[in-house]
């Protein structure tokens, strides 16, 4: 297989954790399996019979609708596909009825979401969903930008996302999807999604003026598997109008490549105000060590200075004693003398 | 100082009124359990993430008084600030619990809550990047608070050499919360056609760390007072430190404040959304921007310039409001709002019980804990700093 759009979102997305996984340079516009199938939806074509809700319940096990065919008080209130219906058809303004379920998306949103990976979109087209490893978040059924999933709420033990499958056992079989088959109108047909473009195409050119000239579906949100056309606008069909060629995947993609290079920036920077705020408090203390060495020095200064002049002043005093003694002894020897001793000989001898 | 000295009593006021709500919350839990989702809950397939979502986002959001404050303390060395790293840090460590419970009663099958880690990994999912987040950071957490443990039991090895990695800690737990803060509010990027566009930008998830900013910051604030009004007598720090502090936490949530009201200003005029601002969601925009981000900004601001702690802790409560506020409506409020009104989403009583379970819950541990352990006081035999 080839390395699809998604694969390169996973890749990098993984390299979140591991970095080698991620295929670098693989940033290649990845238009979809070629062979990959779809369902067109002609509105202008549907009566509102709901044979398509019979057949699917049936296909999938589940038990018939409630109210029967034949009632048209059904599409008095909008319904939704829940839990016991895969597929409802509503009725619209101008008496038009369009088919709802899950869109089976190239790029599906609700597999992107998904933190256990239980979405997985098929090379034949359908998007197929685990429920072993569903957690029961949710995030694909709040994040479906067509509301197509339903959960069990019901069920507190083994809840599950159910959804149109496309029919995938069916189609592996080689048959068609349920509602295809049993559409009496030939409203809903199944086929090779390419080819399906080109016929709604080859409608509207044949057609003039029945058709409004959009194919929902070819690039909503980088296309659906379902396609549907219609003759009048698709917001007044309960569809969004006016959405984004853009996957959605794509915008949580750029924001989740972000963690790696946090991860890479993060402990330098941190560890950069660290040091800078471990450095500042060490500067300071040097700094107050500093002031204290020098006053220290200074006050060791001054006292040596004090000392030095005490020592002077006390050798002075002591010279001065010394001269005053020995003028004094002078003076003493300059008065009249006793009798002479008789050392003054040995005295002198000795000088 | 001592706190095994004094026996705190059982029979309080707010022990009665918490043991009945735990009680009656409990029941609902177990309901909750028994008969699944659709029992206890207004969910619904148009709106699969409802309160219980709301209140997630809000106990992370408020959960950021820890790394707050650590990174304030450890990482730009604001020691005076130390005294309140155990409180707020427990506080987070709490609302992270808090999450994972109020996670667990959301999960379908919440008892697969490892098998993104360990049967399939989805790493394109934000909620992936969340968990992995959350499971770290809860960890992170639980090892920061471990040293009150090993005083608790005097083990002074092992209460060193966790207090040396202490930094390290930090740094790890800003970035996961940097990470998961922001990725809570990536999960609002997959719905661009749900969430109003007042509330939807592309740079939500930085909306969404801003906010857990200022919101850590302002529950230290009402965490100091708590403390201060509780245990009095233990905390070693006087009022008027108290006030000191609760003056300097205030200045950093206006700046932190200031910084998101204009990134918030900037992404209207950014989207062009101005003219949604006089339709009935629009006003309560307004509400939530003026009255509960510029107001408490502006009352921080003036309470800083003006030394007046009381008014900087009603200034703490408004934030703290405003977070909530922002939080719910991004997940509730904002959400499907094209949708019909009786079509839309309003929470079942179940699911307001379980959250004023969860709540006070978290209230009555955080009290015990501190009443047993050296939370809110040095322990006696570790003076110092921890």
């Amino acid at each position: 297989m080839t390395i699809s759009r998604r694969g390169f979102i996973k890749g990098a997305a993984v390299g979140t954790l591991v970095a080698s996984t991620a295929k670098a340079g693989a940033v290649k516009h990845f238009a979809g399996h070629p062979d990959r199938m779809g369902l067109l939806h002609d509105t202008t074509l549907c009566v509102g019979c709901r044979s398509c809700e019979f057949a699917c319940n049936q296909a999938n096990g589940l038990p018939p609708p409630e109210v029967p065919v034949d009632d048209k008080k059904i599409f008095e209130k909008k319904r939704r596909n829940d839990d016991t219906l895969y597929t409802v058809v509503n009725r619209y303004e101008g008496g038009v009825y369009r088919k709802h379920q899950c869109m089976h998306c190239n790029e599906p949103c609700c597999a992107s979401v998904c933190f256990v990976k239980a979405f997985e979109k098929t090379p034949e087209g359908p998007v197929l969903y685990d429920p072993d490893v569903c957690v029961g978040c949710r995030y694909c059924v709040f994040a479906c930008p067509y509301n197509a999933l339903a959960y069990e709420y019901d069920d507190p033990l083994e809840p599950r996302v159910v959804r149109c499958t496309m029919c995938y056992p069916r189609i592996k079989e080689g048959k068609n999807p349920a509602c295809a088959d049993a559409c009496p109108t030939g409203a809903i047909r199944y086929g090779r999604r390419e080819d399906l473009i080109e016929v709604a195409r080859e409608r509207m050119r044949k057609n003039p003026g029945r058709y409004i000239q959009h194919i929902f579906g070819e690039h909503e949100y980088g296309g659906t598997s379902w396609l549907t056309i219609a003759g009048v606008e698709f917001s007044k069909l309960g569809l969004p109008e006016g959405l984004s060629r853009e996957p959605l995947p794509n915008l949580t993609t750029s924001f989740l490549s972000l963690a790696p290079l946090a991860a890479a920036i993060f402990p330098a920077l941190l560890g950069g105000f660290y040091a800078f705020t471990k450095r500042r408090e060490e500067r300071a203390e040097e700094e107050k060590r500093a002031i204290l060495e020098s006053t220290r020095a200074e006050a060791k200064r001054e006292m040596e200075e004090k000392v030095a002049l005490l020592k002077a002043a006390a050798k002075k005093e002591q010279e001065h004693a010394v001269e005053q003694a020995v003028k004094d002894a002078l003076r003493e020897a300059a008065k009249p003398k006793p009798p002479e001793p008789p050392k003054k000989d040995e005295k002198g001898g000795a000088a | 100082m001592n706190g095994t000295m004094e026996k705190p009593r059982l029979i309080t006021p707010f022990n009665v009124i918490a043991g009945m709500i735990l009680l009656f919350g409990g029941v609902i839990v177990v309901l909750r359990y028994a008969y699944g989702l659709a029992y206890a809950t207004n969910l619904s397939n148009d709106t699969a993430w409802g309160l219980w979502t709301g209140f997630k986002l809000v106990f992370v959001a408020l959960a950021a008084s820890g790394y707050a404050l650590t990174t304030a303390v450890y990482i730009f060395g604001m020691k005076e600030y130390h005294v309140l790293v155990r409180p707020a840090v427990l506080a987070g460590f709490l609302g992270y619990t808090l999450f994972i419970l109020i996670l667990l009663f959301d999960l379908g099958r919440g008892w697969r809550i490892y098998y993104p880690f360990l049967i399939q990994a989805g790493p394109t999912s934000a909620l992936f990047e969340i968990a992995l987040c959350v499971a770290l950071y809860y960890t992170t957490q639980f090892l920061e608070l471990t040293p009150v443990g090993f005083e608790w039991l005097g083990w002074k090895r092992w209460r060193r050499v966790l207090v040396s990695v202490v930094v390290g800690l930090t740094v790890f737990g800003l970035f996961l919360s940097m990470l998961h803060q922001s990725s809570l509010g990536a999960l609002f990027l997959t719905v661009p056609g749900k969430l109003h566009p007042l509330w939807y930008s592309k740079y939500i998830p930085l909306h969404f760390f801003m906010s857990s900013c200022f919101g850590g910051i302002s529950m230290v604030i009402l965490i100091g007072l708590l403390c201060k009004r509780v245990w009095s007598h233990k905390m070693e720090i006087s009022r008027e430190k108290l006030d000191q502090l609760t003056i300097g936490l205030g200045k950093g949530a206006a700046i932190a404040m200031a910084a998101y009201f204009a990134v918030k200003v900037m992404d209207v005029a950014l989207n062009d959304t101005w003219h949604y601002i006089f339709t009935p969601l629009g006003l309560w925009y307004l509400v939530e921007m003026l009255g509960f981000v510029l107001l408490p900004l502006f009352l921080y601001a003036f309470g800083y310039r003006e030394r007046r702690p009381g008014l900087i802790r009603f200034s703490a409560v408004l934030a703290v409001l405003g977070v909530i506020i922002h939080r719910l409506n991004v997940a509730v409020i904002a959400f499907n709002w094209q949708m019909p009104l009786e079509q839309r989403y309003f929470p079942h009583w179940m699911e307001y019980v379980t959250v004023v379970f969860l709540i006070t819950l978290g209230l009555a541990v955080f009290k015990f804990v501190s009443n047993h352990f050296a939370i809110v006081h040095d322990h006696p035999d570790y003076h110092a700093g921890h």
